[in-house]
């Protein structure tokens, strides 16, 4: 039986810890905001983007003379990943869940006799990896020092993704990263970008456009910052989610401090109480004694 | 009055224009053009330069790295990598970018070579227009 000056103790300690959850939702729910706001405002490229290369790859896609970064190389051997997530933990299964799916798909591949790269954007997912699938680490990008992510340092990664392309590092690569959906559910979602796939939902009226220089030179052009654009993508949304799941475990988190609060109060009282008719027993039958 | 077309200039981080222009002249890959309501619809990438839409009560201009424009007969809609409006223009500003251009085309392979010479020279026009 823990003695009163030890529940007191530890009742303090639990609103102390409520205190430093409640914070951190509510700067989460802050960073939320503005995550969200940026996830929205990067929205309208993206979409542009996206509508004027599926429209783009449909018409040029088929050629043999097709980009290699649209057709690929031919080969399906080795695969790079690239896992993205957040630099900081206490944010609820967010960092957990794109681990596990890229665990997922490397084993998968790994049974098919297949080689797999990985390279960790944000150094949770590295150190969850580091375990199983260290051997097939090949770089990390570190954004610990980032305050606010721009499009430099999608520029950043995909310039490295391509650069390894480049080089004949990889065949495939894909993204791994979690989409925002709302505060309480993000979805982890792999994406092929390295050979360009794109929902194929143009068709209408795109084949018309003219094309300067052609439509191969546009393309050209395009594709890597495609690659740049869908990256960028991916890190907003892996913001506004990892935002987002820390906003609700912090919630989480501070009730579950107040019902722990509750119940050593409880039992604060209860023993309390029980010294003090303890003490009018004693006092009752030396009295009675007497 | 006029007829307008819905101009609209977007970076990947956010709208940096978006209103109804007379007149959009664009800096494309194979050499300026001017866009009015009922162009033919086209697709370019854009080469560093100046790029100004002219609507009935307004007019602001851009300088843009790169990117690409898709014209139609009722909009023009850019997507600029890099734009700043050329009020905010500085030539520090633009040093910076020629320097980065410059390094890049040292590096460049030979067969990209002209292309990548060829961006520090449109570059360096913008600087020229700067000063002035």
């Amino acid at each position: 039986m823990p003695s009163l000056k030890d529940l007191k103790n530890r009742i303090q300690s639990v609103k102390n810890t409520r205190k430093i959850t409640k914070a951190m939702q509510m700067v989460a729910a802050a960073k939320l905001r503005r995550a969200q706001e940026a996830a929205e405002a990067g929205r309208p490229y993206a979409e542009r983007m996206n509508a004027v290369m599926a429209g783009l790859s449909a018409s040029v896609g088929t050629s043999a003379s097709a980009p290699r970064l649209l057709a690929g190389t031919g080969a399906d051997k080795v695969h790079l990943l690239v896992v993205m997530t957040a630099e900081r933990g206490l944010c609820g299964g967010f960092n957990s869940t794109i681990v596990r799916l890229a665990r997922v798909k490397a084993n998968e591949l790994l049974a098919q006799g297949k080689t797999v790269k990985i390279l960790t954007v944000g150094k949770k997912g590295r150190e969850q990896l580091k375990r199983d699938l260290s051997a097939h680490f090949v770089g990390h990008v570190d954004l610990s020092d980032v305050k606010r992510v721009g499009y430099v340092h999608a520029q950043t990664i995909s310039k490295d993704i391509l650069a390894r392309f480049d080089a004949g590092e990889f065949d495939v690569a894909t993204l791994f990263f979690n989409r925002f959906q709302s505060v309480i559910s993000q979805i982890p979602t792999a994406q092929q970008v390295i050979p360009a796939k794109f929902e194929a939902d143009a068709g209408d009226a795109v084949a018309l456009y003219d094309y300067e220089p052609s439509e191969e030179g546009v393309l050209v052009d395009l594709l890597p910052r495609g690659v740049a654009t869908q990256v960028f993508t991916a890190l907003l949304e892996n913001g506004a989610s990892e935002q987002g799941a820390r906003m609700s475990a912090m919630d989480n988190a501070t009730r579950n401090a107040g019902e722990m609060i509750d119940k050593l109060t409880t039992i604060y009282n209860r023993s309390r109480q029980a010294a003090i008719t303890n003490e009018l027993i004693e006092i009752i039958s030396g009295a009675e004694a007497l | 009055m006029a007829a307008t077309l819905q101009f609209d200039l977007v970076s990947p981080e956010k709208r940096l224009a978006s209103f109804q222009a007379v007149e959009v002249q664009i800096p494309g890959a194979d050499g300026d053009m001017t866009a009015m309501e009922g162009h033919a619809p086209t697709i370019t990438t854009l080469r560093p330069g100046i790029l100004k839409a002219i609507g009935a009560d307004k007019t602001l201009a851009f300088a843009v790295t790169g990117g690409f424009a898709e014209i139609t007969a009722a909009g023009v809609s850019v997507l600029a990598e890099q734009a700043v409006a050329v009020d905010d223009l500085s030539g520090t500003m633009l040093d910076q970018m020629i320097d980065q251009a410059r390094s890049l085309a040292d590096m460049a392979l030979p067969e990209d070579k002209d292309a990548a010479e060829k961006l520090v020279q449109d570059m360096m026009v913008l600087r020229h227009h700067e000063a002035h």
